[in-house]
């Protein structure tokens, strides 16, 4: 091993916002959002890829943010759940958890309403089988699938025409 | 880089497989050369026989191309993997050169014509896909190789394929899964691959099984001679996922259930195929 592992310097946009940070190289992108930059809303469950609490969008894209290293974000977009509300309106997933009792005890809640963020910018009116495809790498364990489900479909209606 | 780090360097591609193992300490390297910022290494290009898959194309990409509507298997297989997150990430590529006996991309091409293009400081070459697994996490890539290409050839007409992996949930590794790869003229198959995933070191054809139903009609008969010769072929280990008897029987009914998929695929029908899960 080197002696001395230096920092590298990260540039990259979250929420909208760029930030300029230098990082561990082997930090993970969830630790930097958290740790770094205070945004907790992104969660760690299981740290292995398997439960997708850790839910972000890179450049559009669901991926696990327990499994990407920080400074491979350099120079890209991410989403976390923080970046979903606008100028105090909650973005219409979050309505639709909310109002369809898509949530528990919300531990899971915002990697699955990125997860369906990215299905429904990709597939507007989804089906139920692509739905639950669309979810099938985020794991709730208080059991409320079918309220997510209903949450999602409520959202793709309202988003309509949006 | 490569040859100037030596042998603590690891390929960094999609990271879905080794960053999990780096965090377990199963995998330790002092340095990680990133190949995510390499312009280029991602494409899926049609030529007149053979589709081309550049080395760090994702699984999702593989999915959504329009293309690989040629090749039904390589859709079952992109499709299946994992969840949406770790087919976002995840490379055709990586999956190759992690070389994970429970890896899908491998099973899948082994039944069919696939190349794999090494790119090294001393030059190129190819090498075919059953050449380059070696064993278990093993390739024959050099220190300072890597992987640059896929390309598969499109089967001949009368062709159908189909890919089915069984598993407890979606992100987890399948207990077993079966490629299978048929030719048929009328009810007549005229030749056959079938590849079984999960259950040894590497990827396993089984060959007592293809030789079963070449050249014969698939009746109830023949098909139970293959499944058969599938079971003794399959070298499982019993694990969590399940013991080795309960992986032979597995996998036996994932080859059949394939077959049948393969055999309507040969015949024109749009068959849509889903990873089984327990």
């Amino acid at each position: 091993m080197p002696d001395r592992i230096e920092n590298i310097s990260v540039q990259l946009k979250v929420n909208g916002k760029s930030y300029s940070r230098t990082v561990e190289p082997r930090k993970l992108l969830v630790e930097f959002l958290r740790e770094d930059l205070d945004l907790t809303g992104t969660h760690v469950g299981c740290d292995t890829t398997y439960c997708g609490a850790c839910t972000v969008l890179l450049n559009g894209a669901a991926v696990k943010s327990c499994t990407i290293f920080a400074v491979q974000a350099d120079g890209a977009e991410i989403l976390t759940v923080e970046g979903l509300e606008k100028n105090g309106e909650l973005h219409p997933i979050q309505k639709a958890f909310g109002d369809s009792y898509g949530l528990q005890c919300g531990y899971c809640t915002p990697g699955l309403m990125l997860s369906a963020v990215q299905l429904l910018s990709q597939n507007p009116q989804p089906s139920d089988k692509e739905m639950r495809k669309a979810i099938a790498g985020n794991t709730c364990r208080c059991t409320g699938y079918q309220n997510i489900l209903k949450a999602i479909q409520a959202a793709a209606q309202n988003m309509k025409g949006a | 880089m490569l040859a100037q780090l030596g042998d603590d360097a690891k390929l960094l591609a999609g990271g879905q497989s080794l960053i999990p193992l780096m965090k377990l300490r199963f995998a330790n390297p002092t340095h990680l050369v990133d190949l995510n910022f390499i312009f280029g290494a991602s494409y899926i290009k049609e030529d007149k026989d053979a589709f081309r898959f550049g080395a760090m194309t994702r699984h999702a990409e593989i999915e959504s191309s329009a293309a690989i509507g040629k090749i039904p298997i390589l859709h079952d297989c992109a499709a299946g993997i994992a969840d949406v997150q770790v087919r976002n990430r995840g490379t055709i590529g990586g999956s190759l050169a992690e070389a994970d006996p429970s890896g899908d991309w491998a099973t899948v091409l082994f039944t069919l014509s696939a190349e794999v293009r090494c790119l090294g400081t001393s030059g190129e070459r190819t090498v075919s896909v059953s050449d380059f697994i070696k064993d278990a996490y093993t390739t024959v890539l050099a220190n300072d190789e890597l992987v640059s290409e896929v390309a598969v050839k499109i089967p001949p007409k009368g062709s159908g394929g189909a890919y089915l992996a069984f598993k407890r949930s979606a992100p987890v590794y399948p207990t077993a899964s079966a490629a299978v790869q048929l030719r048929m003229e009328g009810d007549i198959c005229q030749d056959a691959a079938i590849a079984l995933g999960c259950v040894g070191l590497t990827p396993i054809r089984a060959k007592d099984a293809e030789a079963a139903v070449r050249g014969q009609a698939l009746t109830e008969k023949t098909m139970a001679h293959a499944i058969e010769a599938v079971r003794a072929a399959a070298d499982p280990q019993s694990d969590m996922r399940g013991s080795a008897n309960y992986k032979r029987v597995v996998v036996g009914a994932l080859v059949k259930r394939a077959m049948e998929i393969a055999v309507r695929r040969a015949r024109g029908e749009q068959v849509e195929v889903g990873h089984v899960y327990a």
